[in-house]
């Protein structure tokens, strides 16, 4: 088995310590390791952004970051997003404009949309588009989406 | 995934030791957006990735109008596009780092792993080559500089030689009344690899009607991007119009050797280098004329 | 026939109930089960589209440190029995397993050889490189019309064509034919002033759904199987076990997961036999992931298809005869929707005399599977292409055609069944007045177009069990796993006979061992089927509930009244008391209410949507940009009114991929050349206005409330009201799909 190395990094507000393989990416070590599953793999290329999680405050596909590079970094994944009686507003959002079906890309759009607000809290709906066309879903046509993200910018 | 080991070099000197010491078995790892997948696809065999990230001259992103832009080597797409003096500058570069990828990627991807990658498709190369970019590289015996435009030599191929590392990449001021463009045809609107890739840089007359300079470079119509140089020439004292700019499409047809793949056929090809010149020179001179 | 009634729950729109779970990342997806002692399982694939396997050696792989089983075709007890029964059912037996763990022949690029288990799935993977299998490589066959000449290689040895009873004396790669006859054709178009006869080809194309396949198997020592994964029907995860394992169902537990998409794709089994036969070796529990490139070429795409339809119209506006050929590829084994097609491709119509003959066509790729009505897209491209054509050759709005010809209550299908009241007139009617098709479109290349489309919906097996708690809400136990918000849709309509809000419902979706038998969420069936379940199951409580008020208040179950959640006495008695406050007093009036249904509801009321779009073509590279598209369509009744719509977006966006990207594109040697999210290009919302939907309500007088399944007909409109809308703008018909950029310079003579 390859060697395993030492990581230390800041998950969700909280510091975290684990060891995994170089060849491990950041999805790997989330569901395998950490057994935090919110993150999805969906093409593990880069290509449909259901891993989308936010590492040092920039939106990234964590398939394509490894777990070694987190060492010092700061990770917000999905799970880390609501308080612990309130839903984040992004979520809200999502429930209450119905802008999930099957939900597997859902965790993706919302970390997607919550980099997006926090650099444009004023999208339009093209800016929407265009932050987002690295997220596929299948179900919607992303009708909902658009709208859940554009109403929790207004909210 | 195969197995390999991981550094983080914190130097140049460290990553470049690494990399003479381990020859092709060492790749750099910047943002990993290539990399990353075409080891796991086991399209590349990797024993050593050198994390580059934690050295301060890969990082280095300044503009001023005296030197113009200097871009370490692992600056992410975002970085670039988020700073105003670079998308008065250099649009057509703004323009590329846009769109490769989604958002996510940009938040990793660089224009100087975009330059190593060397894909004949790669976005940021064509505004690199009419943008008259320098690539600095490093290696066990010093310091070289290499036009943009002679830095690729096939597709997945590079003129780096063992032990050697892209560390900067330097783009001069333009001169006033200049403006760059990029475009690329792609079927959806984002999340695509070029079918076809057209950059145009221009340097206009004070008057704004003649064309003193420009540079023409393609991607995806050929082993690497190329400089289209007859379609760039021939513009430089034209006036601007139809005609002038339907003969730099045409030449620049004429250089192009696509294939066809899954991602367009070569008649496609060869006919979208016609229409994308015509709409990356008209989209820089418009640019110039809307300054 | 239910009647328009005021409803209080149905029609509304609550939150979905898990809805929490699944934007906070809670919610548990197949690839997300985990338990201690867990394997990792990768399967070697062919890399070859057409070979016969001449040897496979594990031996290396079996030494390799990490791994702890390794299985072949072999290891499956039923392809080994093949040779004894060749009766028809082992035939199909024998085409399941196969499928599973290739025995013979590889038959596409991708086709499962081998797999291992071992500590992680890298080693999993490097295993498998250690796997040594000697091919015989053989030509490989691609293409439907190839595939049909009488000189093209054999997939299948022993593979006869079936023709309307009849089986031919020599091997063919054409499985079956169909026929569907009514009236007198020759008549039909002897009658007509205007015919236009038209060829059609449509690509292959994938449901992509985002979670790729994926299970986990568990043996116990006492014999017992559990498989956790995701799909659209546990008990039928259940049933292709017991038969492909040849094990006993009562062994088996199927749990389903969330499910991350299916759309018909996660019907079949594909990895879950090889989890339990790895399962069973290792004596440990195994998962098994599929990566994407495994999902697009090995699992179920829907089929390329051939179609020439002709049709013929009086001058003064009245269809007079339609005839149909469809060629469909079932991919590596027989069973494409070519049958499905055949159902729907005339039915929106009135027409007298229809010829309809199918053909079902093996070819060397992935074997199909359902894709949203699956058949109905490829029939409609050409069907409703060549409709717009009539209408503009006669001169006559083309949505005013379809209201002409249009098929209402009484009319007789082609393939037999009469229709029931349906709601296809009155959506052509909403798409006619909306202002989208109103308002002006003459900009130079912009078109608009529109089209209809049709899907039968089915029924099915479903049952519901439903418990009340002390504080007056309730536990609604299903079978339905839900892909889009149907835990939702059958719990609104549990609650709204019992007068509680929908919030007052618990839903959950449970195993094979904990819910009575229930069919798949497909065929646009769930919100139907299930929800006629809910609905039954909670007639039940009711009548239970209003047994214990009589109790309480010491009166005839026929005094009590149900109404607005309240139980009360109509015998005089002043006594009323809620629906909240008798569950409260179950205890001291006989102890817990359990209600329960089980149905098999015939009266699935086929589904009508009409569409209209309008899109921009830029001439000089081909490329058509969506500007606006608008879809009608008739849900009988809306239960949930926002995943009506979305199940209308989703299918319309769908239909738009398929309608102008998406394609299995393949090299001389039958390899996929782009097997990923990158290369096939889905929409992503960039690509995409906004949806505008319309609900039409014709109530299906087959439930209670009146429910039409809604989730597959969107997708059948799409590709010809965009082939249409592409004709407005540029005056070219496209035939073949998708009309991507390069097929689109090819039509204009740019290329």
């Amino acid at each position: 088995m390859a060697r395993k190395t030492h990581v230390q990094t800041q998950l969700n507000g909280e510091p975290v310590e684990f060891l995994c393989e170089a060849r491990q990416s950041l999805l790997e070590v989330l569901r395998d390791e950490l057994h935090l599953t919110g993150a999805k793999e969906g093409c593990n290329n880069g290509n449909c952004g259901a891993c989308s999680l936010i590492l040092d405050g920039r939106l990234v596909n964590s398939c394509l970051v490894l777990g070694v590079e987190t060492e010092g970094k700061t990770v917000e994944t999905v799970e880390g997003l609501a308080a612990p009686d309130k839903l984040h507003p992004i979520q809200e959002a999502f429930l209450e404009n119905a802008a999930l079906q099957c939900g597997i890309c859902t965790p993706g759009f919302i970390m997607s949309a919550k980099a997006l607000l926090d650099t444009n809290p004023n999208p339009t709906e093209h800016e929407v588009r265009y932050w987002l066309a690295g997220n596929l879903c299948r179900c919607t046509g992303y009708d909902k989406i658009v709208r859940a993200v554009l109403d929790a910018a207004s909210a | 995934m195969q197995a390999f080991e991981y550094v983080a070099a914190q130097t140049v000197p460290e990553a470049v030791a690494v990399l003479d010491e381990k020859g092709q078995h060492a790749r750099i790892l910047a943002g990993g957006t290539d990399l990353i997948v075409q080891v796991r696809e086991a399209k590349l065999a990797v024993d050593w990735m050198v994390d580059i990230k934690a050295i301060p001259e890969v990082n280095i992103l300044t503009h001023d109008s005296q030197n113009g832009l200097r871009l370490g080597a692992a600056v992410p797409c975002y970085q670039i596009y988020d700073t105003e003096s670079i998308c008065e500058n250099f649009p057509g570069l703004v323009d590329a780092t846009k769109i490769i990828g989604g958002t996510a990627i940009q938040g990793r991807a660089c224009v100087g792993g975009n330059l190593c990658n060397a894909s004949p498709a790669a976005d940021s190369i064509p505004p690199l080559i009419v943008l008259n970019a320098t690539c600095v590289i490093v290696g066990p015996d010093g310091e070289r500089e290499l036009p943009a435009a002679e830095f690729c030599t096939a597709p997945g191929q590079t003129v780096l030689e063992r032990g050697e590392m892209l560390v900067e990449i330097k783009i001069p001021q333009p001169p006033s009344n200049s403006s760059s463009y990029y475009l690329r045809f792609i079927p959806r609107n984002e999340m695509d690899i070029a079918v076809v890739g057209a950059g145009a840089a221009v340097t206009l007359d004070a008057a704004k009607q003649k064309i003193v300079s420009a540079r023409i470079a393609l991607a995806a119509v050929a082993p690497t991007p190329l400089f289209a140089e007859e379609a760039s020439t021939l513009l430089a004292g034209r006036e601007i119009s139809e005609e002038a700019i339907n003969e730099a499409a045409a030449a620049a047809q004429a250089i192009a050797r696509p294939i066809s793949d899954m991602r367009g056929t070569a008649e496609q090809r060869t006919h979208l280098v016609g229409v994308l010149t015509r709409r990356a020179l008209k989209g820089a001179i418009q640019r110039v004329l809307d300054a | 026939m239910p009647e328009k009634k005021e409803y209080k729950v149905i029609g509304t729109r609550p939150i979905r109930h898990d809805g929490v779970d699944k934007v906070t990342g809670r919610a548990l997806y197949g690839a997300d089960f985990h338990t201690a002692g867990l394997l990792h399982g990768t399967v070697l694939r062919s890399p070859h589209a057409h070979a016969r396997i001449l040897s496979i050696d594990t031996s290396r792989a079996e030494a390799y440190p990490g791994v702890k089983a390794v299985v072949t075709a072999k290891d499956l007890p039923a392809a080994q029995d093949k040779i004894a029964d060749l009766g028809e059912g082992a035939v199909n037996l024998k085409y399941l397993c196969d499928n599973i763990l290739a025995s013979d022949k590889a038959l596409y690029k991708g086709h499962a050889i081998a797999a291992v288990a071992a500590t992680n799935a890298h080693i999993a993977e490097e295993a498998c490189a250690l796997i040594d299998v000697a091919y015989e490589v053989l030509p490989p066959v691609l293409e439907v019309r190839q595939a049909m000449k009488p000189d093209a290689p054999l997939i299948h040895e022993n593979l006869k064509t079936g023709s309307m009873g009849e089986t031919a004396d020599k091997p063919s790669n054409i499985a079956s034919h169909l026929q569907h006859k009514k009236g007198d054709i020759e008549k039909g178009f002897a009658e007509a002033d205007v015919i236009i006869e038209r060829e059609f080809v449509t690509g292959t194309v994938h449901q992509g759904y985002i979670e790729p396949h994926n299970a986990t198997a568990l043996y116990n020592p006492d014999g017992q199987l559990t498989v956790w994964c995701s799909t659209q029907g546990a008990f039928t995860v259940r049933e292709q076990l017991a038969e492909i394992l040849q094990y006993p169902i009562s062994k088996i537990k199927v749990v389903p997961m969330e499910i991350g998409g299916g759309f018909g794709g996660k019907i079949n089994v594909y990895v879950e036999p090889v989890a339990a036969l790895l399962a069973k070796k290792s004596g440990r529990p195994v998962k098994v992931l599929m990566n994407r490139a495994d999902v697009f070429e090995a699992t179920g795409p829907t089929p390329a298809s051939f179609i020439s339809v002709k049709m013929g119209a009086t001058k003064d506006g009245k269809l007079t005869a339609a005839q149909t050929r469809l060629d469909f590829e079932a991919g590596a084994y027989p069973g494409s929707p070519v049958g499905a097609g055949a159902m729907c491709i005339f039915a929106p119509y009135n027409i007298e005399n229809v010829l309809i003959d199918g053909y079902d066509v093996v070819v060397n790729k992935p074997k199909t599977a359902p894709y949203r009505a699956p058949g109905a897209t490829n029939a409609a491209f050409g069907s409703e292409t060549v409709i717009d054509e009539l209408a503009e050759k006669l001169n006559i709005d083309a949505l005013e055609f379809r209201i002409m010809n249009g098929a209402k209550e009484g009319v007789k299908r082609a393939d037999g069944p009469v229709f029931p009241r349906i709601g296809f007139i009155e959506s052509v009617e909403a798409a006619k007045q909306h202002p989208h098709y109103t308002s002006p479109n003459g900009k130079k290349h912009h078109g608009r177009g529109v089209a209809s489309g049709f899907w039968f919906n089915i029924g099915l097996a479903s049952s519901v069990t439903i418990n009340v708690n002390p504080d007056g809400t309730i536990n609604l136990v299903e079978g339905s796993t839900d892909i889009g918000g149907t835990r939702a849709s059958i719990a609104m309509q549990a609650a709204e006979v019992l007068g509680i809000p929908a919030e007052a419902v618990n839903p959950s979706v449970v195993d094979t061992n904990s819910v009575g038998y229930t069919a798949v969420t497909g065929g646009s069936r769930t919100t139907f089927a299930t929800g006629y379940a809910a609905y039954e199951a909670a007639q039940d409580v009711k009548q239970q509930m209003i047994a214990r008020a009589a109790k309480l208040w010491e009166v005839d179950e026929k005094d009590v009244q149900f109404a607005d959640g309240e139980f009360s006495c109509i015998n005089g008695k002043e006594e009323q008391i809620s629906f909240r406050d008798l569950s409260a007093r179950l205890g001291e009036t006989g102890g817990p209410v359990v209600g329960r249904a089980a149905v098999n509801p015939p009266g699935a009321g086929g589904a009508f949507a009409t569409h209209i779009v309008d899109l921009e073509v830029d001439e000089e590279t081909g490329k058509v940009e969506i500007l606006r598209y608008t879809a009608t369509q008739d849900a009988g009744k809306a239960i949930h009114p926002s995943y009506v719509e979305g199940q209308i977006q989703g299918g319309v966006v769908q239909g738009i991929g398929w309608a102008l990207n998406e394609e299995y594109i393949y090299n001389a040697e039958g390899t996929m050349t782009n097997a990923s999210f990158l290369d096939y290009r889905m929409p992503t919302c960039l690509d995409l206005p906004m949806i505008d939907t319309v609900i039409v309500e014709v109530p299906n007088p087959g439930h209670p409330y009146g429910v039409r399944g809604v989730g597959e007909v969107p997708i059948v409109p799409p590709p010809a009201a965009i082939a249409n809308a592409i004709y407005d703008a540029i005056g070219i018909r496209m035939t073949e799909l998708p009309m991507s950029p390069d097929r689109m310079l090819k039509a204009m003579g740019k290329i």
